[in-house]
């Protein structure tokens, strides 16, 4: 167990993990930055209105399910469900997009651009700019334009504009280098609200805060109801944001805190996006973390069936509580997700994000070892309407 | 003193100003790539920057991706580059700098790439997203034979610039405008900024790269530093001829032309 946990350090590290790689036109506006967003921390007024909209807008807190059919399907521990799913837009992503819009307004912003791979931090991000009537600028790799159309469909009807990016792999990696690009370019009047625990410092730390509402709310839950933390955490990491807003708050405690990343259609290289699994230490997209490359260090195409998975990068303080052993990470396949999906489906009548089906499926491997007095909790990070064509073939 | 610092300085004596043309690697052509940094040397280029190509590059515009796809796609790796070096070496003396983002060079090996870098003969390295702050981690001591050049930004006040004028060696290399390479300079450049470098800059030489197209783009920097970086355009006229390359020679020559007094 920890005692004591106070990362990122001045610099923005994580151990050897994060710092801010980046172009020197950015640095600067990155302090800035990361001024302004020490000194919101601990403003009242912003820390009001950021928790007036999550309770108002975003319908937070989100319940704590026990999932009394799995739990017996299982015959382990009691098995519950945070339920980010029912958040606003469907998945935990609003959470951060709030934060960061707040941020942005308070620095003078009025344009706002952000990347996305399966839509879900694009919505979001659409959504809270039409709330507060910011400029909003997304951009989304040409291949995942096609594969997500009903959120593209969304975003626009929020008013965003949807950039097509045609360069390199086409995809949400891609999508992020042209945020980049376009940041460099309109330093002044732009806030990038960047998705995940990803990027330079200080959007490792302050897209973590954002999301350990999730982990805050998950300790008074499970206290009031169970009387004690959990034993375990689970929960999927793409960039890993799901995961460190829940693990965060319980970071110190003695719980064991495992994240599943997508082992797709196995562990052979491009044929996965298992980051932390097969990864290599890297600098890319602003931080050093571990990152899935060639042995050249170029950055090759990845995959998984969840798209929101589908990322060769991973959160710096996800690579830092690998090498420290705080955290455990495993990998499930696409087949093992989709297995899960349909099996929370019929068991608890909820439908899964295929995201968060990869955390669903570890309970496989786990639960078998569990006792009936510990307690598992798994971050449900959302809803899986937006993969019901993906889904359909389990059906029909 | 640096090779580069001391090229540029014999330029300036003269009453001119330095030209430093950026390739990337092994593009367009793998096989003539030796022959091509070579005649551009002879058309009037006092440095060559090689780039070493990337599948991720966050600092470029689309016409440098576009090479450095090609000459991803074609093999070229760090390696390679380092052959092109030893090979350009055999036959001329002028400063060569590689330009290259971070992840690959860590992938081959940061004390290999210092290494290697040496013994090919490279004079300087600037790698865009290992920023000041994260040098020392970085580069740790094994670059102590090579210049390492440090960008500053119109974003950067002006006691950050006196901070990486004192890190930086050989030059500093400033981008003209926010933004990417390859960008136009229909931005008009802040005058203020170019006075900053102008006056801030005092240990190295200053030379203005980022959207420097023309003649007539080089004109509006060169009052205030003591050579430019040209990169975007000359990528842009090889993607769209043949060799010899003539076009672009001829367009190295007239930058050249310009910055002589």
């Amino acid at each position: 167990m920890l005692k004591y946990y106070k990362f990122p350090d001045v610099k923005g590290y994580f151990g050897k993990y994060g710092g801010k790689f980046v172009p020197e036109t950015l640095i600067s506006p990155l302090m800035e930055l990361e001024e302004y967003y020490k000194k919101l921390k601990t403003n009242i007024s912003f820390l009001k209105e950021l928790e007036k909209l999550n309770t108002e807008y975003s319908g937070r807190p989100t319940p704590l399910t026990f999932a009394s059919n799995l739990t017996k399907h299982y015959k382990g521990g009691k098995i519950y469900l945070k339920r980010e799913d029912l958040c606003h837009t469907g998945a935990h992503k609003i959470n951060n997009a709030i934060g960061q819009i707040l941020v942005a307004k308070r620095m003078g912003k009025d344009r706002i651009i952000a990347e996305t791979g399966a839509g879900q931090h694009g919505v979001a991000v659409a959504t809270v700019c039409a709330k507060f009537r910011l400029h909003c600028l997304i951009f989304m790799g040409e291949e995942d334009v096609k594969r997500q159309r009903p959120n593209v469909l969304r975003m626009k009807m929020l008013g965003a504009e949807v950039i097509e990016v045609t360069s390199g792999t086409k995809t949400l990696k891609d999508a992020a280098n042209e945020a980049i690009r376009d940041w460099v370019s309109n330093i002044e009047n732009t806030h990038y609200i960047i998705g995940s625990v990803v990027g330079p410092h200080p959007y490792p730390m302050m897209v973590r805060d954002f999301q350990s509402i999730i982990g805050i709310e998950t300790k008074k839950q499970i206290n009031k109801t169970e009387g004690k933390n959990p034993d375990k955490i689970i929960a999927c990491v793409g960039g890993g944001s799901n995961a460190i807003g829940i693990f965060y708050p319980f970071i110190e405690d003695d719980v064991e805190l495992i994240g599943v990343e997508a082992a797709g259609k196995g562990l052979e290289f491009k044929e996965n996006c298992a980051t932390l699994t097969l990864g290599k230490d890297g600098i890319f997209h602003g931080m050093r973390s571990y990152l899935l490359q060639n042995e050249f260090g170029q950055v090759e195409e990845v995959y998984s069936i969840s798209a929101g998975l589908d990322y060769p990068g991973v959160g710096p303080e996800h690579s830092y509580l690998k090498d420290e052993k705080i955290v455990s990470y495993f990998s499930v396949t696409d087949e093992e997700a989709l297995e899960a999906a349909k099996m929370l489906s019929k068991a608890e009548g909820i439908i899964p994000a295929l995201e968060s089906a990869h955390a669903i499926a570890y309970l496989e491997y786990i639960m078998p070892k569990t006792k009936k007095d510990e307690i598992i909790i798994l971050n449900l990070s959302g809803r899986g309407d937006k993969d019901m064509e993906t889904y359909k073939n389990l059906f029909v | 003193m640096s090779v580069i610092k001391n090229q540029i300085k014999a330029i300036n004596d003269k009453g001119d100003k330095a030209l430093s043309i950026f390739l990337t690697s092994g593009f367009p052509n793998k096989k003539n790539f030796t022959e091509l940094a070579l005649n551009i040397f002879n058309a009037g280029a006092d440095i060559l920057e090689i780039g070493i190509p990337f599948s991720d590059p966050i600092a470029d515009g689309s016409v440098i991706q576009k090479s450095s796809q090609l000459a991803l796609k074609n093999g070229i790796n760090i390696s390679a580059t380092f052959e092109y070096v030893q090979e350009i070496r055999k036959f001329s003396a002028k400063p060569i700098l590689l330009m290259g983002y971070a992840n690959p060079i860590l992938a081959y090996g940061i004390e290999r790439f210092a290494k290697d870098s040496y013994y090919s003969g490279v004079n300087g390295l600037i790698i865009p997203d290992i920023p000041v702050n994260e040098q020392k981690v970085f580069y740790k001591n094994h670059f102590n034979n090579l210049d390492i050049i440090s960008l500053i930004a119109p974003t950067t006040p002006v006691n950050r610039i006196e901070m990486i004028d004192e890190k930086s060696s050989g030059f500093v290399y400033c981008v003209s405008i926010n933004g990417i390479t390859g960008i136009n300079f229909d931005k008009e450049i802040n005058e203020n900024y170019l006075k900053t470098i102008k006056n801030t800059i005092t240990k190295n030489k200053t030379l203005v790269g980022f959207g420097i197209s023309s003649p007539n783009d080089a004109k509006k920097v060169l009052p205030y530093c003591d050579g430019i970086i040209v990169g975007s355009v000359i990528i842009k006229s090889l993607l769209k001829e043949k060799p010899p390359y003539q076009k672009t020679l001829n367009l190295v020559s007239e930058l050249k032309n310009s910055l002589i007094n």
